[in-house]
């Protein structure tokens, strides 16, 4: 028999829907009766709007409707769900973020109008038939230039365009530190703007039952009930019982499905008003101007050092960039999520942050794959390089001079995390042992011999994953707690369904859920079917972000398992007339201490349907268990990436000649699919780090709008990959397990731009910005001729 | 897409009369028409299916040249054992066109007529000194690019075939954007029985000849003549991808890396 | 304007009625073959891979009336008479995981099955680089790679 069990590499049961062309994504669905939406768009970054003029675009062929911002005068505006506070204490600015713009535009892309028709080509027809007047408005596009007096300001209520100034850590033990420093390293550094850019762009149908006056959202999301609460509560004003929110098939995510989106709302608003279904599916290049945007800081970082290259201090100070409005989960990013990640792996004893955030007339930035964490571990990982470099130390060496030792855990840092557990050193060891760090420089000189400069670059990562303990996260302005839920029903006759408030796009949820229970359970593998994204089905839970689905969801299903065993246990002790205290359960059977009754965990799943036989004086029955789990913590995947890489001095080309992760995830459920999670992460470092990077113009207009420009890593642009991982079981979740979904991304844009820094370190190079594309590398190599 | 008729002519003639009406347009592989057709940047009242007319099809040897129908897909040029064996530069450079997809339906007629200035084939065509036949007449292909999408071609004035002389040897090195595929850069390197030609496509509006290189390469047809040659990048094409200078410099690069490639 | 065309569509006889500028992609859809997805508008992602006349193509660069005649696979016509109800190649992509949300996947595996079709023993840089026009924003190319060297092999031992 197969082998199915925690830790066995199990072919994904989803696959086989996803390989015939089975799967359904919310394109594939067509509701009878369905209209079309087509929505019209700024073409300008900033404008105010002084007149619409519908007319003769109501008259065409197939027209149902036409909406614009007054028809949504009763509904709230696109909600935020966090909080940040000023230094001074005082809230952020939190302006409207209207669902179709109210007599201003703020970004290329913001939605104006909303055209429905019978087809969606007569929608498109119809908006081309709108004329709109605008003003064009000096936009603010640069973060710097928005914070000065003289910019455009973007909100008139907000009265500049400065979102938050937030700051955390010891300011005063910082500067005292840096006074007395042996060595300071400085860099300026940016993060540079990605677009997540999954598969499948974004889609929604709205569905209104007039019947019951039940509406329903079919949508591309990651959080189904995330999205029901926010638009249902805050947008539209519908209870919770009358809205339904299906997120059936996703085609990836990557945090970009996170948000509730305007076009959500519109659809399940006119769905309403029309008494149809009503369709929208965006295309690609609607996408680039109306998905959340991802990373966008700008960074100076100072690093502090003893004369042994013991860290003594780091500061930095952070713009980051929120785009327009404020994103569902924009304000956490660059705090929470980027600032108390600043200690890395290391001792360093005091830190001190500021970030300010910046609204700009670009489309909303928030959370994207790793989402803060890749730029905190950026910062760190570049800043201690150039601080080897620079107190000429093997870049290694001088990490491993700083890491927290494991008999430091739990360790508090100075930013407000208390790591629990983890083996950098060992971690580091086994990457360098597997990358062949020592055998490096044989390696440059044969490169050298061809003509090519060979680059090594190594980062150490960590990151705070199974988003998030919700005292914690309450605390810091979340204004939801970030638990999981499970649902685990016993059918009569055995099999078992997991309903979970996990969602999966991509991730196998389907298969590595069904392990952890078939295994807890002793059941067969197929006896377990996992539904989830569908909040008609599954209790209220809050998806799929932040590496939390095996450690937050996981931990759920192991607590609703953990109920039914032991109710199942009081059940077979009635059977088997034994005290429950001496019924062990093993391999699916129930068996009584030091005898050989026993008894199946199918019959006794029968037996509380069919509580003939029963003790229902004590007991209910049903076999049915639901766990709310509330992490006590955050988990903390680290780890070791190495690369290597070689550029062509002719043309700046840069090439990833081998790429080396070793991870710490804690336990693994499926190795086969963590090692996949693993790979898309590292293909996303890595282009973001050599290949993407989102331009707008000085005007504010999208310059990487589609994949002509936009460059997407394709199959020839990136190498295989080497991976292996180190255990130290999470300390504080049921599993032991860290989450391994966003740790690719996290480490390896450092490890990418050190290698490349290191390749031309003959050639006076200390900082090369991400993407490093082949001019920037050219125009370096000319510099460092000269 | 906005509304329009399709129509497949199977013979020259019917194509003809078809484009002579208001607003038509003639469709080969419809690889750039289509994506732009699809985001409403162009509208037509009719298109004019030009892949199934007979014509414009096949790949026939002489002992001088070597014709291609317009009509002829970048992949079955990539493929062709003849172009391999007489002109191997000609079938590289068909398959460095785009991906195996869109050079599935892409063809040598359709490609030269919308003188994309970061296609490939222009450099072929200039660089291989081919003559381009329509319907009507034969232009030599240093006659043939006018301006950024702009080519000799009248009106309706079909492509039928282009006639590539065999050279000597022949080289092409194209330094491609990295997210579009297309040439940044594009260098074919030529030695023929009459002299040199290097043609470089991506770096300006349209493509062009570069008569010092030319020169150098008379002398000695080797990497070294040309890789120290600069030329002026004064009107090239500059975006966040590359900047003048930086086409410029490529230009030297790829022209030696396409000499490289001619001599191996 | 609208005409009907006819076509082999996975190895049965369709007709449809298509407007002159209907793209492929969308004929096909709304016929049911939703396997055939579209990730772009500028016919770089290649989640609409299909094969027509044996071929790989860009169904969202290709108008449905010029399949009229011609005949059409999609991802919904390999498993037909397959062991375990799947193409070697789609078995290979199981097997090493070389798919995760699974939008771009039958694509990946139309172009890949071409791919063997032209080259029955591809290394992996021609893999890597026959693949260009397919992009995936999941896997990292990393298993689909080591699927597609894999689907040869099962495809050469059928």
């Amino acid at each position: 028999m197969a082998k199915t069990g925690i830790g066995e590499a199990v072919a994904r049961r989803e696959d086989y829907r996803f390989l015939t062309g089975q799967g359904k994504y919310v394109d594939d669905i067509n509701l009878f009766n369905q209209a079309h939406a087509w929505i019209v768009r700024s073409p300008f970054a900033h404008a105010t709007i002084n007149s619409i003029d519908k007319d003769d675009a109501a008259q065409m062929p197939g027209v149902v409707a036409i909406y614009t911002s007054e028809d949504f005068s009763g509904a709230g505006g696109v909600p935020c769900g966090w909080q940040v506070n000023n230094k001074d204490g005082s809230p952020m600015n939190e302006p409207k973020h209207p669902i179709l713009a109210e007599g201003k535009v703020r970004h290329v892309g913001d939605p104006v109008a909303l055209v429905i028709a019978q087809t969606r080509q007569q929608a498109r027809n119809a908006a081309e038939a709108i004329i709109i007047d605008y003003t064009e408005l000096a936009p603010a596009i640069d973060m710097k230039a928005a914070l000065e007096p003289d910019s455009a300001v973007i909100h008139d209520e907000v009265g500049s365009n400065l979102c938050f100034d937030w700051e955390l850590g010891d300011k005063a033990a910082t500067e005292a530190a840096f006074e007395d420093a042996h060595h300071v390293t400085r860099l300026d550094l940016i993060n540079n703007r990605l677009v997540a850019n999954p598969m499948e762009p974004r889609a929604a149908i709205g569905d209104y039952d007039s019947s019951t006056g039940e509406y329903t959202l079919y949508t591309t999301s990651q959080n189904p009930h995330v999205i029901r609460l926010l638009m249902g509560a805050f947008v539209l004003n519908i209870p919770e019982h009358k809205l339904r929110v299906y997120a059936p098939d996703v085609g990836g995510g990557f945090g970009s499905k996170i948000y509730h989106y305007a076009e959500e709302a519109m659809m399940t608003w006119a769905a309403g008003q029309l008494k149809r279904p009503v369709k929208w599916t965006a295309e690609r290049s609607e996408s680039f101007m109306s998905d959340a945007h991802g990373r966008d800081h700008v960074t100076h970082v100072e690093l502090a050092l003893d004369e042994n290259g013991k860290f003594l201090a780091l500061r930095c100070n952070t713009l980051a960039n929120m785009g327009a409005y404020l994103s569902t989960f924009a304000p956490c990013v660059p705090t929470y999520l980027h600032a108390t990640l600043l200690a890395g792996q290391y001792t360093t004893p005091v830190i001190y942050c500021e970030i300010k955030a910046v609204f700009t007339n670009t489309v909303p930035v928030d959370a994207y794959r790793g989402a803060g964490r890749p730029e905190a571990t950026y910062l760190i990982e570049r800043v201690v390089d150039v601080a080897a470099r620079e107190m000429n130390i093997d870049p290694a060496e001088l990490r491993r001079r700083n890491f927290i030792q494991p008999d430091q855990f739990p360790y508090d840092t100075p930013v407000a995390l208390t790591y629990d557990t983890g083996n950098y050193e060992a971690t580091l060891d086994q990457a360098m042992e597997a990358a062949d760090y020592s055998g490096f420089e044989a390696r440059k000189r044969e490169a050298a011999a061809r003509g090519k400069l060979r680059g090594i670059g190594l980062s150490c990562y960590i990151e705070a994953c199974g988003i998030a303990p919700s005292n914690v996260v309450g605390a810091l302005g979340a204004r939801a707690g970030l638990y999981e839920v499970a649902t685990v029903r016993v059918n009569p006759t055995g099999s078992v369904t997991v309903l979970t408030g996990s969602h999966s796009h991509g991730q196998g949820h389907e298969t590595t859920f069904a392990q952890v229970v078939s295994d807890m359970l002793g059941i067969d593998y197929d006896a377990v079917d996992i539904v989830h994204g569908d909040t008609a089905k599954v209790p209220f839970g809050m998806g799929t972000y932040g590496s939390r689905s095996i450690a937050v969801g996981g931990s759920a299903i192991y607590r609703s398992v953990e109920k039914v065993i032991s109710k199942a246990k009081k059940i077979a002790a009635h059977l088997m007339e034994a005290d429950v205290s001496d019924i062990e359960f093993e391999n699916g059977e129930f068996k009584v201490a030091g005898t050989d009754k026993a008894t199946a965990f199918g019959d006794v799943a029968l037996t509380a349907y069919v509580p003939h036989n029963y003790p229902l004086e004590e007991l209910e029955p049903g076999l049915e268990e639901t766990s709310f789990y509330d992490p006590a913590n955050f988990t903390y995947p680290a780890g070791t990436y190495i690369c290597e890489v070689e550029i062509d001095p002719e043309t700046g080309v840069v090439e990833v000649m081998s790429f080396h992760a070793s991870d710490d995830f804690g336990n693994i459920i499926n190795p086969m699919i963590v090692e996949g999670q693993v790979h898309g992460g590292l293909a996303q470092g890595i282009g973001q780090a050599l290949l993407e990077r989102c331009v707008y113009d000085e005007q504010g207009q999208l310059l990487t709008g589609s994949y002509m420009d936009y460059c997407m890593p394709r199959a020839d642009d990136l190498p295989s990959f080497s991976v292996d991982t180190t255990v130290t079981a999470c300390t504080h979740n049921p599993l032991g397990v860290k989450g391994c979904g966003e740790a690719g991304a996290i480490g390896s844009p450092p490890a990418i731009i050190n290698a490349v820094v290191n390749a031309l370190s003959d050639y006076n190079v200390t900082h090369i910005d991400m993407p490093a594309t082949p001019m920037k590398v050219w125009q370096h190599l000319s510099n460092g001729r000269g | 897409m906005y509304q329009f008729a399709y129509h497949h002519p199977d013979n020259l003639n019917q194509a003809k009369e078809l484009l002579t009406a208001e607003e038509s347009k003639p469709i080969a592989g419809g690889m750039t028409l289509i994506p732009t057709l699809k985001q409403r940047l162009a509208a037509y009242e009719s298109l004019v299916d030009l892949s199934s007319i007979a014509e414009l099809q096949g790949i026939s040897e002489t002992s001088e040249s070597i014709r291609i129908g317009a009509m002829t897909t970048h992949s079955d040029v990539h493929h062709s054992d003849t172009i391999k064996t007489k002109i191997p530069a000609l079938s590289h450079l068909a398959g460095s066109i785009g991906d195996v997809q869109v050079r599935n339906r892409g063809t040598l007629g359709g490609s030269i007529a919308n003188a994309d200035p970061a296609a490939d084939y222009p450099a072929a065509v200039v660089g291989l000194g081919a003559t381009i036949h329509t319907a009507e007449r034969d232009i030599a292909a240093d006659n043939f690019f006018t301006a950024l999408f702009e080519t000799a071609l009248k009106e309706n004035e079909i492509i039928t075939a282009v006639s590539f002389p065999v050279p000597e040897k022949a080289g092409y090195a194209k330094f491609a954007n990295p997210a579009s595929r297309y040439a940044i850069v594009g260098v074919m390197a030529v030695k023929t029985r009459s002299g040199i030609r290097v043609a470089v496509t991506g770096a300006a509006g349209s493509v062009f000849r570069v008569p010092e290189m030319e020169q150098a390469l008379g002398d000695a047809f080797t990497a070294d003549a040309v890789r120290g040659i600069a030329v002026s990048s004064a009107e090239f094409n500059s975006d966040m991808h590359a900047t003048a200078d930086y086409r410029g410099h490529l230009v030297s690069v790829m022209a030696a890396r396409a000499v490289d490639a001619a001599n191996a | 304007m609208t005409v009907s065309i006819s076509f082999q569509l996975n190895g049965t006889s369709a007709q449809l009625d298509v407007a002159d500028s209907q793209l492929l992609v969308e004929a096909l859809r709304q016929h049911g073959s939703t396997g055939t997805h579209i990730g772009c508008d500028t016919s770089q992602c290649g989640a609409c891979v299909i094969h027509v006349d044996g071929k790989s193509v860009k169904s969202c660069t290709m108008l449905a009336v010029q399949v009229d005649g011609k005949s059409v696979t999609t991802i919904e016509g390999l498993t037909q008479g397959q062991a375990e109800d799947m193409h070697p190649m789609q078995q290979a992509f199981k097997q090493h995981h070389g798919l995760q949300c699974g939008y771009c996947t039958p694509g990946m595996v139309m172009s890949a099955i071409d791919l063997v079709n032209h080259n029955p023993d591809p290394d992996e840089k021609q893999i890597r680089e026959w693949l260009e026009g397919n992009i995936c924003r999941c896997t990292g190319y990393h298993n689909i790679v080591k699927a597609v060297k894999h689907g040869a092999q099962m495809m050469r031992e059928v």
